[in-house]
Order: structure tokens, then sequence, then C-alpha cells
């Protein structure tokens, strides 16, 4: 059912999903450095945004061994495209645990339960800062995954956008296709890549131009630490950002309460329906307990 | 067993399978799926999470761990209080095509009676369910690990709502029976059960959940609430909402084989939000009776 692509869009413009878990069926699994990238076709979802994420869980053996994994597992989405028989959604999977395990050692033509698109995507960079005059992508490891989609939809609207990605090591680092004819800028931790050093020091670069506060717009995913990083040095240069953030989630559709991740002011969000992109003022820190993996 | 129409405790109910409170949030569930959550509303009531008096902010993070085949929450009650929830939530919850039953809890008898009388007094709400798993700020006890702290609290809010009450039991005791035939002897119109099992998740040497402990809940705890649930049966003759790590047909069939009158799923929920239909309709499929009325209505 192509014809569902276009999708539904409730507030704040997410694409809405389909009720229920659904079966896709895995396309390609092809190795991308350290990691695995994962294309599914859905048959039956919309087109989903930059930013919104699916609940994942293989067809078979989840559950299985030594009992985990149990609960389906949280994905960005990181390339989707509609075609005749549904659309392709691509997953950057970097193997840390079980889940993930079993993820990435699905074979073409297995099956990819999944329940999504979920949560509020990125917004478009006027929306963010009415002086908008480009983007700013900053990833860190595998955060590096809802930003692919981003900077595509950005490109695909002429609209100006730079990355800048960090990587831990070789082994921690990969889906650099996904960013294939973009301004792109790397830093590695061992200096395999790019500037030896942290992303946030190419970041700080170049917020340090006058009339950046104006006209950028920074987009950040990464682990804890760094966007506690990239959220600090914007609102320090008064840089209007958003950052997709991560927390442990059970059900990813704001049914068990489990992905609290603290408001300024006091109070939790539910990360699941209320971000996973959440505006950078809308934090006191990114470094919560729990939250990402290392 | 019957898995088509069904009365509980006076409620009328289309089919045996409910939500297990705090599992499904019927209005963030909209934000996420849209209409199509009213238009095919998986279970035959809804059961709200639990509310409190005033408003909860919940736990600290982290409040979720995995174990085989379960899970840990220690998602500590976050709510808008009675208030925030009953001019807020309860509008938009009335929406929903099925009776609603509202998840109380308060740590005194004075405060209990004055959620249920603001509750009971809302045409909307069909039933309400006490939630005693909380410490009574006078004794110190934890009501629902007590048969006669719980007797004396129903005693206190059995005169307040001619609606029914329905008291939901810990698993955290010697005997939930026990505990079942006070709240039947207070005057409970039903019980519900199990809630979650006490669990202290480690990680690196320490507990991983930001409050320390939670509630372990899923397939792992299915066989001790078959166990409670038929203790619980033999001990009372109210009706019983089953739960405890339902996933599929014959889980629930067990568990109103042992004596629950209807079945709530929780957790499994999570890993799909439909799996309360999967659930009915392999129930259905377990049923003769329910099976070739399913049939005709075709
Ligand atoms: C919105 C969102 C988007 C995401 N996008 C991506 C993405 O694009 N690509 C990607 O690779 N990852 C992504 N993630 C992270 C991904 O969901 C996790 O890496 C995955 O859930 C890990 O599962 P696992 O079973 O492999 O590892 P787990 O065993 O769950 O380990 C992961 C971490 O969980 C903790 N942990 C360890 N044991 C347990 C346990 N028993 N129970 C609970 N927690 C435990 C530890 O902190 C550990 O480091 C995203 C997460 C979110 C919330
Ligand atoms: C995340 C989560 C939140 C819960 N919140 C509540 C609650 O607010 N009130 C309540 O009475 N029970 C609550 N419960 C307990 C469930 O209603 C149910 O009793 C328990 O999970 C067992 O069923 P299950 O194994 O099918 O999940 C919660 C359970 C989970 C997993
Ligand atoms: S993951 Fe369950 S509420 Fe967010």
């Amino acid at each position: 059912m192509a014809a569902s692509a276009q999708g539904e869009t409730g507030a704040d413009g997410r694409v809405l999903a389909p009720l229920g878990r659904r079966r896709s069926a895995v396309v390609a699994n092809s190795p991308s450095g350290g990691y695995t990238l994962l294309t599914a076709l859905d048959p039956d979802g919309p087109l989903p945004k930059a930013g919104q994420f699916y609940m994942l869980a293989a067809e078979h053996g989840w559950g299985g061994g030594g009992g985990r994994p149990f609960l389906p597992r949280a994905f960005s989405v990181a390339d989707a495209t509609a075609g005749e028989t549904g659309v392709r959604l691509t997953f950057v999977l970097e193997d840390v645990g079980p889940g993930t395990h079993e993820l990435a050692g699905l074979a073409e033509g297995d099956g990819l339960l999944l329940t999504g698109p979920l949560g509020r995507p990125f917004s478009p960079p006027r929306d963010v800062n009415p002086g908008a005059a480009g983007a700013i992508l900053v990833g860190g490891g595998i955060g590096l995954a809802p930003l692919a989609l981003l900077r595509r939809d950005l490109a695909a609207r002429g609209f100006p956008e730079r990355s800048l990605l960090g990587f831990r090591d070789e082994a921690h680092s990969g889906g650099l296709e996904l960013f294939r004819c973009s301004e792109l800028r790397l830093a590695s931790e061992d200096g395999h890549a790019g500037h030896r050093g942290y992303v946030t020091d190419l970041l700080a670069v170049m917020l340090e131009g006058d009339d950046a506060a104006a006209t950028a717009v920074v987009y950040a995913c990464g682990p804890p630490a760094m966007l506690e990083a990239v959220r600090a040095l914007c609102e320090e240069c008064g840089v209007a950002a958003e950052l997709a953030l991560e927390s442990p989630m059970a059900c990813g559709y704001g049914a068990c309460f489990g992905c609290a991740m603290p408001l300024r002011g006091g109070g939790y969000m539910r990360l699941c329906v209320d971000g996973p992109v959440v505006d950078a003022g809308a934090i006191e820190t990114a470094l919560v307990e729990g939250a990402g993996h290392r | 067993m019957s898995a088509g129409p069904t009365s509980f405790c006076g409620i009328e109910l289309a089919h045996p399978i409910i939500n297990a409170s705090g599992t499904f949030d019927a209005i963030a569930a909209r934000r996420a799926f849209g209409d199509a959550v009213v238009e095919r509303f998986p279970f035959s009531a809804y059961v709200s999470k639990t509310i409190t008096p005033a408003p909860r902010a919940g736990n600290p993070p982290p409040r979720l761990w995995e174990e085989p085949a379960a899970m840990v929450n220690s998602i500590g009650l976050p709510n808008k209080g009675a208030e925030g929830f009953l001019s807020t939530d309860l509008p938009a919850l009335a929406d929903l095509p099925v009776p609603l039953i509202v998840s109380v809890m308060a740590t005194s008898a004075e405060e209990f009676s004055g959620l249920v009388e603001a509750v009971s007094a809302r045409d909307e709400v069909a039933a309400i369910e006490l939630n005693v798993s909380c410490p009574n700020v006078h004794s110190g006890l934890i009501v629902g690990e007590q048969p006669s702290e719980t007797e004396a609290l129903l005693e206190a809010l059995r005169p307040l709502t001619a609606k029914p009450l329905i008291v939901k039991l810990t698993p955290n005791v010697a005997a939930p029976a026990s505990v079942a035939a006070g709240a039947e002897a207070g005057g409970a119109d039903a019980v519900s059960l199990i809630n979650t099992l006490k669990a202290r998740p480690m990680f690196a040497g320490k507990p991983w959940l930001g409050a320390g402990s939670g509630g372990l809940s899923g397939p792992a705890v299915r066989a001790v609430a078959l166990q409670q649930v038929s203790d619980v049966a033999a001990a009372v003759s109210i009706p019983i909402a089953g739960m405890g790590g339902v996933e599929s047909g014959s889980h629930a069939r067990d568990l109103l084989d042992v004596g629950a009158e209807v079945v709530a799923v929780g957790t499994a929920s999570f890993r799909d939000p439909l799996a309360a239909e999967r659930i009915l309709i392999e129930l259905r499929g377990l049923d003769p009776v329910a099976a070739s009325s399913a049939t005709s209505e075709l």
C-alpha cells in the first residue's frame, strides 16, 4: 500500500505510526566500518521524518537464548524512500548488547517487526531560528543515524548544511556512505580520521564567527557527554539547537513512563512522545543516568 | 471460560481482556497512532494509570531494566494529581468506546476518601481501582500487606460511592488470599492481581534503577500470577481481574481457568500496542462458543 506513504501527521509535524506492530522484511544488511546498515521494506508504513524512530525486534529469536532481548529496541531511521512496494527504511546499528546483536545478524528475507515511526522529528531550520541561513549537523558515533536522513532532506530542499561527525576510534565508526556528497568534517579521538579530538572542537571553531549565533541552527545526536558539550556550547554562544536524545525505552509510545528525561525547571518529559528530538533549552543537562551505552 | 461478553462486578464488557494499570496511556498512544487508538481500541475497559491526590513527578532515571523474559520498572507513579487528571485527562478518555476504571492511590484513609469521592462524582467513571501498595502515613504499614488495614480502608471508603471498588493486590506478601479476604469483608466488589514483584537489578556492582528497586513484570511472573489468582479465588467469592505475564490467548485462558473473571494485559502491550487484540483473537479460538458466535457475526 504505497499510497499510505504520505502518512498522517500529528502536532509538531510528526508522522503518525500505524497502530500496532507490523512485519517488514530485511532487504539488505551490510557492514559499514564498525556499524551495520540494515535496510527493510515496510509494505504498510508511511514515510517517516528525520529524527523519528522505530521500535524494532527480530521476528524470530527475540527472547531466545539467554532470554534477552525481550523488549523491542529503539532505532532512529537513517534513510527512507517510498517505492511501489512500500517504504525502504535504513537503520544504522552498533552492536552493543543482545538486541543490537540479533538485529545486526539478520539476513535478507528475515522478518523485522516494527512499530513506528514514533516521536517528535527535527524541526525545519527556520522554526528553530527564524534567521537561519545554514544548518550544522553534529554527530557523535552512532548518533549520525538520524542526521543522515535530516541531511538528505535539507539538501533536497536546497537548505545549506554542513556535517561534523566524530568517532571514538576506527572500530566505533561507520555509516559515512550515508553522508555522500555533503560538506563533511570528521574528528576522531584516536586520530584515525580527520581532526584528532572531539567533534565539539570542530563545532566550537565554527561557532566563533560573528554572525554564527544569528544564522546557525545546530542539530545534534550522540552520546550524552557529547550532547552535553554541544548543549553548553550552543547556550554559551546563543545558538539555537535541537538535540536527539536517548534513554532506555520499553514501549516507545508513551505507555510505560520509563523514558524519563529531566526537564529544565523540574519534572520529567517522556522522551518517546515528547522527544526524542528536544529543544536544547528544554533540558538542564544531557548527562542523565542510564542514557546512552558505554 | 468465556471469551465473549462478560460482566465484571456489574460492568458490562464486550470481552474479558482489559489493560493493566500503568501499561497503556490512551492519550499518549493517540499522539503516536492517531484516532486509530479509539477506533480499534484493543481492551474492553480502560484502566487508568494510578493517580494520587497531588501531582507526582515520578522517580529519577533510569526507570527501566530488562531481565530474561521480564522487565523491572521503577516509574514512581508520575501523574497530574487528582485535579489535573479530572480536568484534563478524564474528558479526553471519555472518547474511548469502553467503560473507564480509574486507579487511585493515597497514603491515608482521609486522602483516599477525598480521591474516591472526587472520582466517583464523575459520570465518565465506571469503577475505581484502589492501589493499596503504599504505606499508610499514620501506621507506616503498607495497607495492602495487612488484611486488617485493607479491611479498615474498605470500610471507610465503601459508604462513599455506589460505584464498584476493585482492590489491586500486591504479590509481595506471604498470603495474598488473606488480604483479598480482608478486602471482601470490608466491602470490595472485586480484586485484581498481581501487581509487580519487588526487584533490585544490579549493574556494574551498583543498583541500576534510580530508585534502587522496582517491580518485576512480564512472562517471568506468569506462574506466580496463576498461583496467586487460584489461591485468591479459593478464598473469596467476589470477581477477580487476573494479570501477570499474559502474552497469548492460552495464557489468558489459564488465568480464567484458575478463577479470574477478566484478564489484564500489561507488559505485552509494550512489545506490541495491539498485543491485547491478538490475545483476544487467540482466546476466542480456544473458546468454542465465542468462536462460533464470532463466525456468525461475520
Ligand atoms: C530514540 C532512540 C534512537 C536510537 N537510535 C539508534 C540508532 O540509530 N542506532 C543504534 O545503534 N542505536 C540506537 N539507539 C540505541 C539502541 O536503542 C540501544 O543501543 C539498544 O537498545 C541496545 O540494546 P542491546 O540489547 O543491544 O544492549 P543492552 O544490553 O540493552 O545494553 C545497552 C545498555 O543498556 C544498559 N543495560 C545493560 N544491561 C541491561 C539490562 N539487562 N537491562 C537494561 N539495560 C541494560 C547498559 O547501559 C548498556 O550499556 C537509539 C535509542 C533511542 C532511545
Ligand atoms: C511500567 C509499568 C507501570 C505500572 N504502573 C502501575 C500503576 O500505575 N498502577 C498499578 O496498579 N499497577 C501498575 N503496574 C503493574 C501492572 O498493572 C501489572 O499489575 C503488572 O505489570 C503485571 O502484569 P504484566 O506482567 O502483564 O505486566 C505497572 C507495571 C509496569 C510494567
Ligand atoms: S518508552 Fe515507554 S513511555 Fe517512553
